[in-house]
């Protein structure tokens, strides 16, 4: 079976720093992969070379079984890309806007009524078809931007940050729509900066400064985190931090918004003795408990493992 | 590919049209800008305020005094005795000319010297302060003229009859009554259309780059020949229908005289409006953002209309600004415009003009779709 996407070396340079940095991944047909990273990682730099509209410094991808870099217009019909803003236009009607994209993507008007009712009604909007895309709420125009991305049944969808800022209802419908995909074999190749998000997609990338530092499933990358993470929420987190990063059983300490993350060895028996703990040294703090999780912890867990084996 | 042309057209006149006031606003303002235009831009010069001191207090001075208040290019609007406050009324802006007449006007007159009258100008606006001079040394002149003949006669009338004098025989051609109006309504047309078609244009563009649907768009199989003619095709006959509005504004409400073809006014039009889309268009190759485009496109028509010769004449401006004139659709336009409906001339002597506004439209607009590429790079 020959992957829908397939990237080898891919770099992208821009001045002063180097975005994506020799990538090397395939996505296959009926397949959900997920380029997982903190803001800056290279994701939507990745996203936009596959889509043909960013030329690589060097490397190459193959999307659809077309070169990308050498015939970037090729591939333009198999691929439907939704960027983190979709190309909505506010002022025209959900109908009109489905078939602006239909016209462009040369869907014949026969099919085009029952394919975007199809959509419509999956997305739970056909009630809609005639307001202005810019009257709709946010989830709902997010889920508008799936259908026109879809409308012409793309042979690989790029997704930048799909979910971001949607409401979890309309987020529920989003991913049903995206199941139902990939029972056409199509290919899915989806950014996102949360874990949860991740925990959805086949297989997952974890972008760090442009390098891929692991590329498995979403179960395997949380092994990456031995023991559990507890989240402190306090006031004064550097001093919170100070005094409990070199306590008994806590692995790492990383400062978020509000407080600190600790990854503990166990959950059970530390909650108690950093309480204890934080109590003695006259800390403020407001709550301390077990948290799934995030991105960012995964991250702090999985660069120091590879710095680790570096040196 | 018509198919997706044909989506491209239909999405953008949705866009221009949908809302009541985006089609005013396509259509309002020219007008309306064509009719305040049409009254305010004007070179003639009426009604400068002036202010008046009579230090001789004679009939010879109240004479001369009264033809300026007969004029209509003065308006006596103070009558002064005391010379400070000459510098307060012009400090002030509330006149621009003061004349003043010593005392002693009359007898040197008399006793045939030199007498003097003094003008005070405000000359900050310096070509109405030469154009108010030029008006005092025409009624001070003529005020001689009548007084020495006026003498004269008086003594020996034989002489007087057989002085000897030139009179100018004035033929007008074109504008006979010299109405600034005929001459300023074809360059307010250009104007407007210049400004109308490249904002327009170079909007439509950015706008979609800005919102984010550019990059959309860009994923897509559509051509970019498609993506520009999609945009090009709606400012282009909003760009005409404008051009009609306007011109009928000029033609029916100022009564400027259409002498020549329409057809050949239509070609000139049509050539003007693709120059014009060619510049929004490489505005908006330059422009990330809206502010960047509007900066842009007032940095393109302000010169244009400076250096086309619509106010002022481009043979007198150094040689070097002449030869950049030449780049200028809107110098070749003007040249047009007023020959169309002034002179009344046909293709046979606006060719050139033609030609050269078809090489410029047909030169930026190459180069904008080239500089249109379908990637962020």
């Amino acid at each position: 079976m020959s992957a829908a996407i397939s990237t080898s070396e891919l770099t992208k340079r821009f001045p002063g720093v180097l975005a994506v940095d020799r990538l090397h991944f395939e996505v296959h047909p009926g397949e959900i992969f997920g380029l997982v990273g903190p803001d800056g990682a290279g994701k939507t730099t990745t996203l936009r070379m596959v889509a043909g509209v960013l030329t690589p410094d060097s490397g190459s991808a193959t999307v659809a079984g077309c070169d990308i870099i050498h015939d970037p217009e090729a591939a333009k019909a198999h691929i439907s890309y939704m960027p983190q803003r979709f190309g909505l236009y506010e002022d025209l009607t959900v109908d009109e806007n489905i078939h602006f994209y239909a016209d462009v993507f040369g869907v014949p008007r026969t099919n085009r009524e029952q394919r975007s009712r199809q959509l419509l009604d999956a997305a739970g909007m056909d009630q809609f078809r005639t307001r202005l895309a810019g009257k709709l709420s946010g989830g709902m125009k997010h889920k508008l931007g799936l259908v026109c991305a879809l409308i012409h049944r793309p042979r690989v969808i790029l997704l930048d940050e799909p979910t971001n800022g949607v409401d979890p209802v309309s987020r529920r419908d989003f991913w049903r729509i995206l199941y139902s995909l990939l029972q056409e074999r199509i290919a899915i190749l989806m950014s996102t900066a949360y874990l949860d998000e991740a925990e959805r997609c086949h297989r997952v990338a974890l972008l760090h400064q442009g390098r891929i530092l692991f590329c498995e499933t979403p179960a395997e990358l949380k092994t990456h985190i031995r023991g559990a993470v507890l989240s402190v929420i306090s006031p004064e987190p550097r001093r919170v931090r100070a005094a409990l990063g070199g306590a008994e059983g806590v692995l790492n300490a990383l400062l978020v918004g509000d407080g600190v993350h600790l990854v503990v060895d166990d959950a059970a028996s530390r909650i108690p003795e950093l309480r204890t703990r934080m109590q003695a040294a006259a800390l403020p703090f407001d709550r301390l408990e077990e948290v799934a999780p995030t991105i960012e912890d995964l991250f702090v867990a999985a660069t120091s493992e590879t710095d680790g084996s570096r040196t | 590919m018509l198919g997706r042309l044909r989506g491209m057209l239909i999405k953008e006149f949705i866009q221009v049209f949908r809302d009541k006031r985006s089609r005013f606003l396509l259509f309002g303002p020219p007008v309306i800008q064509m009719l305040v235009f049409g009254y305010a831009a004007t070179l003639e010069i009426r009604h400068i305020p002036t202010a008046v001191l009579d230090f001789d207090n004679s009939q010879v001075s109240r004479d001369l005094l009264s033809r300026f208040t007969a004029s209509p290019y003065f308006d006596v609007r103070a009558r002064l005795n005391d010379r400070r406050q000459i510098g307060e009324l012009i400090d002030r802006g509330d006149v621009t000319v003061a004349l003043q007449i010593h005392a002693g006007f009359a007898q040197d007159l008399r006793k045939g010297r030199t007498a003097r009258l003094q003008v005070i100008v405000d000359s900050s606006v310096s070509n109405t302060a030469l154009i108010a001079v030029g008006y005092v040394n025409q009624i001070a002149g003529r005020f001689s003229q009548d007084y020495q003949r006026e003498r004269l006669f008086s003594t020996s009338p034989l002489v007087q009859s057989q002085l000897p004098s030139i009179v100018l025989d004035r033929r007008p051609w074109f504008n006979t009554d010299f109405d600034s109006q005929w001459f300023f309504v074809p360059g307010v047309i250009g104007n407007l259309i210049l400004v109308m078609v490249v904002s327009l244009t170079a909007f439509a563009v950015v706008r979609e780059r800005e919102i984010g649907t550019l990059e959309q768009i860009m994923v897509t199989p559509i051509g970019r020949l498609e993506f520009i003619l999609g945009k090009t095709v709606p400012f282009f006959l909003i760009g005409l229908l404008d051009t009609t509005l306007i011109s009928l504004v000029g033609t029916l409400w100022f009564g400027v005289p259409l002498r020549g073809s329409i057809g050949v006014l239509a070609i000139g039009a049509i050539l003007f409006i693709l120059c014009m889309l060619g510049i929004g268009l490489f505005i908006s190759t330059i422009s990330m953002t809206q502010q960047q485009a509007m900066v842009s496109g007032f940095f393109f028509n302000m010169p244009a209309i400076t250096f086309s010769g619509f106010a002022t004449p481009i043979s007198s401006m150094p040689e070097f600004m002449q030869w950049l004139t030449y780049l200028n659709p809107l110098r070749y336009f003007l040249d047009v415009l007023r020959g169309v409906y002034l002179k009344g001339v046909g293709l046979d002597v606006l060719w050139p003009q033609m030609t050269a506004m078809g090489v410029l439209g047909l030169v930026m607009l190459t180069i904008s779709v080239a500089r249109f590429h379908k990637s962020l790079d």
